[in-house]
């Protein structure tokens, strides 16, 4: 063992001291203080937490921190060392099973704990998964590949790539549907880029993960990949969805069109919600249930078109009063390409942009206006500040959600350089990111203490 | 810094008896004698779960102890087993696993937010809380670690939403002083409260979550009490030290303890959530039975047969097969299940203390785990045995053979099978570890396997907490008096130990201590009798008025005897000065001189020889005996 590992995570004083006594990490040991005897294992320590500090495992299974000058001596009597695994089965393979690929790309479907930092970190295996979520053999034969182990808020244009083009050559090979495990915070940003680079699919794209770890026993995890896996191998929509909890009871998850999803909640499991539109369908462990049926369906086109480039010279303005011009100044003389705006109600900003937006439209920037409302349409033409701004080259993005129109700008731009290209491109619906209606129902937020929604929540497991 | 007295001078410092009378003196009919206790080799240890006194909750900032009845919303889950730290499953989890309950936490728009439900990471632990928990580590004169740690304890049966309980050590290795001995802590705790359990019928649990993440402490003592009796004394002194503090909820439900029971051969049995102390007793008199039932048990088994070699048979039996067995609660069209169990006749109707036979222990299982509740959740051929001839023939049992009959839902009842022949597997060994629920009965049902240290995880959305030496110290500097010390003090100044252990217990000790100690009167019995009532009648509430009345009884001015009455008049006009206000109200003790006039009176009404008494009663509690006294023997009249 290397002394890295052998003092794992402990600097200062309180290294000084194990060194001293000779003791380390793992050693079962007899700390003696000056309050008394501590008898346990000693643990890693995390890299951020103070130096003056030594972690016990005492044998009831608690860990305490005991302060490194209050001990006399330690006395090693032993070493046990952890081997945190999940167990690991081959995962069983049924002829009559449909086959269904599970790209992992970082994210909390499974995962461990990581002693170095204290925090929880990704695990990823079919047979791990498999030892923790055996249920998923009853549904598909299940193959994984671990494309990346990334925090989702580290994936990137690379990433974004690397993962659409190993789903094209995976859907190239037949198979049944792809799951791709993915960390929540910026899953509906990935749904969005992989529907504009992913078109004409024969099969469906679900991208999972969880809101809570799967180390902890009330984990959405499972229940999320098995109605991932089970969307994957015999659902009928061939789209990019992102499926996660319906309700934030163990019941049903909904599957969301991957333009039009976003996360809304920071830690609830039903986070996700479709916006402005319905949801695509329901799923349960037994199936999956459409709520619409204009999605497109499995099998009605045999070969997936790639459209595999991004430009990250693309930035999203949230506009706030009293901005000032100098961060879109800032984004002409950094070289952006791309601005998505996101506006107040109908796509405002205030007038001491303009003379920026100007500057920034003659520099060649593309510059596209939505809602920060999230709900609803852009409308330039209602007030003179609109035309104004259209004037300015600003256009307006109709529905499109903010992320997703950073996402696809950055997807156009990486086609094309040609502004009139882009334009067109913006604007002309490639995957549900801009619709023609928005129905009646596509926005509920439903207001608690209102008499009807509070007997509606009664009585339902929500 | 106030030091507690050592525990080796307890005995000689205060006699445990008069602080709290040993329950030894209203011993149960069922009980053994210490010597048979101590021959089974009875030892008990208890972990007691105490609600502190705080306004919120340990991580959220719900209020505390906001109980309702109603609910506004619902949510359901299920709970999947995970790996420990150090990478095992735990039992229990595995076991709960298996029984495939959906869960339902009823939702009290007061009383919880989206924390409990799980779907808020942790706030900061409650400073209110912690700061409480290092007063009760150090009155129980633990090690107190420098750091707090907060750890996931696995409870997969869902009386906690997140599937495990927020819980840390604050302390290990203290003491409690028990009569001429102590009385050793493993640990003292800090942590969350779980759900109140609603219902539980087959497949379905639910669970009100207003108590859910109140801050406890858990006590947890080693086994080191040796008879049901002392147990419960133990219990009792414990639960005095704590509320010595005034810092710990009281009423329903406010602590509940697990005792834990193991007799020599056996094995430690956890007996759950019990919230009454003097139930300790018959519950570890009842368990030490079934263990020693138990090993019986054993030594039979074993001298018929080997588990290696032990095969049960499980058959699907139609009902016209066993028509004239069939309870009538089984007539719902179940499909149902004989398990023949080789070896074992007789032996399912092995005693195990009370009412309980090795039956029961199957019956349990079958309960909890395969979510067959409906008594009785199983019949067997040791009662009544002649009926069951047809089918042991139908089922070709041998005649060594028992046979259990179940009836149950399909996978349910494959689940009861396994679970009557995993049990009896179980009983060549003796005594399985588990944790037990208590039957209304006073005896114990079985709950779950007992989880071991492999169900603790550590929690990664909390950093862990420095707890300094300074603020131990201070803790340390603000302890309140033990009850001992206070006892100790009371009997220094006078009273009888009896008295001195009764004020030591009551709920205003310290106050009690404060207002009749702090100016080093002397106590005397006939003081206490008089100022008692004055206390109880508000003295108590008002610390400054019960003071400036006994220290008017201490200059004489007034009888002890009228101290509730001068309390009540100095209450209501807290400016007047004691001796005005007693004499305006004829209360105070008259000079010596007036004494003597009225003395003089009397002797010119009558004969010397009732002089004294008759002056006494006129005077009343005006003049003391021994200054009449002293007039008379001055007067020459010698009564």
């Amino acid at each position: 063992m290397s002394d890295g590992d052998r003092f794992k995570g402990y600097r200062g004083p309180t290294r000084a001291l194990l060194e001293r006594e000779g003791a380390g990490v793992w050693s079962d040991v007899e700390v003696s203080t000056s309050r008394g005897l501590f008898v346990g294992i000693i643990l890693p320590r995390s890299e951020q937490a103070d130096d003056r500090h030594l972690v016990i495992k005492l044998p009831n299974g608690y860990n305490v921190g005991i302060a490194a000058d209050l001990v006399n001596r330690i006395t090693e009597i032993g070493r046990r060392e952890a081997h945190y695994k999940i167990p690991e089965k081959e995962f069983p393979v049924d002829p009559v099973k449909p086959r269904v690929k599970l790209f992992g790309t970082g994210g909390t479907i499974a995962s461990r704990l990581d002693y170095r930092t204290g925090a929880v970190i990704p695990a990823f295996s079919p047979g791990e998964l498999y030892g923790s979520v055996p249920e998923l053999a009853d549904i598909c034969n299940l193959e994984t590949e671990k494309l990346y182990a990334v925090f989702s808020e580290n994936m990137g244009p690379e990433q974004w790539l690397g993962t659409a083009r190993a789903i094209a050559a995976e859907m190239d090979k037949g198979v049944a549907g792809i799951v791709v495990g993915h960390g929540t915070d910026t899953m509906h940003h990935t749904a969005g880029v992989l529907s504009f680079m992913l078109q004409n699919l024969p099969a469906p794209v679900v991208i999972v993960g969880s809101q809570r770890y799967s180390d902890r026993p009330s984990s959405d995890a499972a229940l999320n990949l098995i109605h991932a896996t089970r969307t994957a191998a015999w659902g009928d929509i061939a789209e990019v969805m992102v499926c996660m909890f319906g309700p934030t009871s163990d019941e049903y998850g909904l599957l969301h069109r991957g333009t039009r999803v976003r996360k809304m909640h920071s830690s609830y499991r039903s986070t996700f919600r479709t916006l402005g539109e319905i949801p695509l369908a329901r799923v349960d462990k037994k199936g999956v249930y459409p709520l619409r049926d204009d999605y497109h369906k499995r099998g009605s086109s045999s070969r997936v078109r790639l459209a595999d480039h991004f430009d990250d010279r693309v930035s999203i303005v949230y506009y706030y009063p009293a901005m000032k011009p100098d961060i879109i100044d800032s984004l002409i003389d950094n070289g952006y390409r791309g601005i998505v705006i996101a506006g107040t109600g109908l796509g405002h900003v205030n007038k001491p942009l303009y003379p920026a937006l100007r500057r920034a439209h003659e520099a060649g920037i593309a510059i596209f206006m939505t809602v920060q409302t999230l709900w609803g349409y852009v409308q330039m033409y209602v007030y003179d500040t609109g035309r104004d701004m259209m004037a300015l080259g600003v256009v307006p993005a109709a529905n499109m959600l903010p992320e997703v129109a950073y996402m696809k700008l950055g997807w156009a731009l990486g086609k094309t350089a040609d502004l009139e290209e882009v334009g067109q491109i913006m604007l002309t619906p490639v995957a549900g990111e801009i619709t023609a209606r928005e129905p009646f129902d596509g926005y509920l937020i439903y207001q608690g203490g209102i008499p009807e929604v509070e007997a509606f929540l009664k009585g339902v497991l929500r | 810094m106030r030091s507690l007295p050592e525990p080796g001078q307890l005995q000689e410092c205060f006699p445990l008896a008069d602080l709290i009378p040993s329950p030894r003196r209203t011993p149960r009919p069922e009980y053994l004698s210490a010597e048979e206790y101590a021959s089974l080799g009875l030892k008990c240890g208890v972990e007691v779960h105490q609600q502190l006194l705080t306004a919120g909750k340990l991580f959220c900032r719900c209020p505390a102890r906001r109980y309702s009845t109603d609910h506004h919303a619902s949510v359901l889950r299920h709970m999947r087993p995970t790996l420990s730290e150090l990478g095992e499953y735990d039992g229990t989890a595995l076991m709960e696993f298996k029984t495939k309950k959906n869960i339902v936490y009823m939702l009290n728009r007061e009383t919880v937010c989206t924390y409990e439900m799980d779907d808020t990471p942790p706030f900061p632990m409650d400073q209110r809380a912690l700061q409480i928990a290092i007063e009760i580590a150090l009155i129980l004169r633990c090690r107190m670690v420098s750091e707090i740690h907060i750890a996931r304890k696995q409870y997969l049966d869902g009386s906690i939403p997140t599937g495990f309980q927020r819980t840390s050590i604050v302390g290990v290795e203290g003491a409690v002083p028990f009569g001429d001995r102590v009385i050793r802590i493993i640990q003292l705790g800090l942590e969350e409260d779980a759900c109140r359990e609603v219902s539980d019928r087959g497949h379905w649990r639910h669970y009100r979550t207003d108590r859910l993440g109140m801050p406890l402490i858990e006590t947890v003592t080693y086994p080191e009490l040796f008879t049901p009796w002392e147990a419960v004394w133990f219990g009792q002194v414990h639960r005095l030290l704590l509320r010595s503090t005034g810092k710990v909820r009281r009423g329903i439900g406010a602590a509940r303890q697990d005792v834990n029971v193991s007799i020599a051969g056996g094995r430690r049995v956890e007996i759950k959530g019990v919230e009454r102390i003097p139930l300790w007793g018959p519950l570890i008199h009842y368990e030490a039975m079934r263990q020693k039932g138990l090993l019986t048990l054993k030594d039979e088994l074993t001298r018929r047969a080997r588990p290696a070699d032990w095969l049960t048979s499980t058959s699907r039996i139609e009902p016209a097969a066993a028509s004239g067995l069939l309870p009538p609660e089984w007539d719902d069209g179940h499909p149902m299940a004989a398990v023949a169990l080789p070896a074992f006749r007789g032996l399912l109707s092995w005693p195990l203390g009370g009412n309980r036979t090795f039956a029961s222990e199957l019956s349990d299982r079958v309960r909890v785990v395969a979510c067959i509740d409906q008594p009785p959740n199983l019949i067997h051929s040791d009662v009544e045995p002649n009926a069951w001839r047809e089918l042991r023939d139908a089922t070709r049992a041998g005649e060594e053979d028992a046979l259990v009959l179940l009836s149950g839902d399909g996978d349910d009842l494959v689940t009861a099978c396994r679970e009557v022949r995993d049990r009896c597997l179980e009983a060549w060994d003796g005594v399985p570890s588990e944790t037990r629920q208590v039957a209304p009965d006073g005896t114990t049902r079985f709950e779950r396997i007992l989880p071991g240290p492999d169900r603790m995880y550590p929690d990664t959305d909390l950093p862990p907490m420095e707890i300094p030496p300074e603020r131990i110290e201070a803790v340390r500097n603000q302890l309140p008096p033990s009850p001992w010390e206070l006892a100790s003090r009371f009997h220094a100044a006078g009273l009888s130990t009896r008295t001195s252990g009764y004020l030591a217990r009551r709920r205003d000790a310290g106050a009690l201590g404060r207002v009749l100690l702090d100016d080093g009167r002397d106590l005397s019995e006939c003081l206490i009798q008089s100022f008692l009532p004055m206390w109880d009648a508000g003295g108590g509430r008002d610390e400054r008025t019960s003071r400036r009345v006994l220290s008017a009884a201490d200059d004489g001015v007034i009888s002890p005897k009228v101290m509730p009455d001068l309390f009540t008049l100095l209450a209501s006009r807290p400016c007047d000065d004691p001796l005005t206000l007693a004499r305006e109200h004829g209360l105070a003790m008259l000079p010596p001189e007036e004494i003597k006039t009225v003395v003089v009176e009397e002797k010119a009404e009558g004969d010397d020889d009732g002089l004294f008494i008759r002056v006494m009663r006129r005077l009343g509690s005006r003049a003391q005996a021994d200054t009449v006294l002293d007039i008379l023997e001055d007067l020459g009249v010698a009564p």
